[in-house]
């Protein structure tokens, strides 16, 4: 059963993301565009997931268990700390860029967009270049 | 501030917003996991023990669904307005980025915002600042 929530939860979240316009790096860049001709649209799919999930979100964080009645595995971090922080801008920073994020991402993989493996190969070293730089930096 | 309201498409924006929302909602009330797509990610690659299985089926979701999509109407489209070769130091950001800061635009300014977390309050006023102002430099200011 968790397994088919699963694969509907991915499926839905994918096929929101085309709908919204979100693996349009050009539509995102518009959003992001403050200064151009900005095209606000992405604020409502922000809204619209929001909405959404802000009652089930909320309801989660006062269970025990999941429906399945499997047990929850939510964050616990609740300090606002500089690696947030930096970490956030440097995202930012990349998703300035080209208007990809990790979501449209990948479903973006298999549509044939040949440049988007560039960037998938790109993350993913930047993953594996985070915990070198974690084993280095081990305080920061 | 100039609004193109030719390519406002506001209720395909909140359609999809709301399928996002559903797909979250669902992997948090029955698989008691924050649908943060850079965390799901990095998981897979450490391969950590916990939930790894299902975490690889909601990736798999997530991969397919323009497959699905593609079996009812055309994808939408997909343009890249900027040089190919940016892909690359774009990629290692987010990468870099989202592991320090534990998530992204889906864990962060869509799960954690819904969860009212202060940190994911904090992180998307980061990132969406700094890519606001990474897009204002190389638009307006190098003027690409």
């Amino acid at each position: 059963m968790r397994f088919l929530t699963a694969a509907l939860a991915g499926l839905l979240f994918g096929l929101g993301l085309l709908l919204a316009g979100m693996t349009n790096p050009a539509k995102v860049l518009a959003f992001l565009d403050v200064a151009g001709a900005w095209d606000p649209s992405l604020a409502l799919v922000m809204l619209g997931a929001i909405g959404v999930s802000l009652w089930p979100m909320q309801w989660t964080k006062k269970q025990a268990k999941t429906l399945l009645g499997s047990s929850l595995h939510m964050p616990t971090q609740r300090r606002v700390d500089q690696r947030l922080i930096f970490g956030s801008l440097l995202f930012g920073i990349g998703w300035g860029l080209t208007g990809i994020c990790p979501g449209p991402a990948v479903s973006l993989l298999l549509s044939g967009q040949g440049a988007i493996a560039l960037f998938f190969i790109s993350l993913i070293t930047g993953m594996g270049l985070f915990r070198v730089l974690e084993r280095l930096f081990p305080h920061w | 501030m100039q609004i193109d309201w030719s390519q406002f498409t506001p209720w395909t924006a909140l359609a999809g917003g709301l399928l996002i929302g559903l797909g979250a909602s669902l992997w948090a009330l029955c698989n008691g996991r924050i649908a943060g797509i850079s965390g799901l990610i990095a998981s897979l690659l450490e391969r950590q023990s916990d939930g790894l299985a299902e975490k690889a089926v909601f990736l798999g979701g997530l991969l397919v669904a323009p497959l699905v999509w593609s079996l009812w109407a055309p994808l939408p489209a997909f343009n890249l307005p900027v040089a190919e070769i940016l892909l690359i130091p774009a990629g290692l950001l987010v990468g870099v980025g989202t592991r320090y800061a534990s998530g992204c635009t889906s864990g962060h300014a869509v799960c954690g915002l819904a969860r009212l977390s202060l940190r994911s309050l904090v992180a998307t006023l980061c990132f969406m600042a700094s890519a606001v102002g990474t897009l204002y430099v190389i638009r307006h200011v190098l003027g690409g």
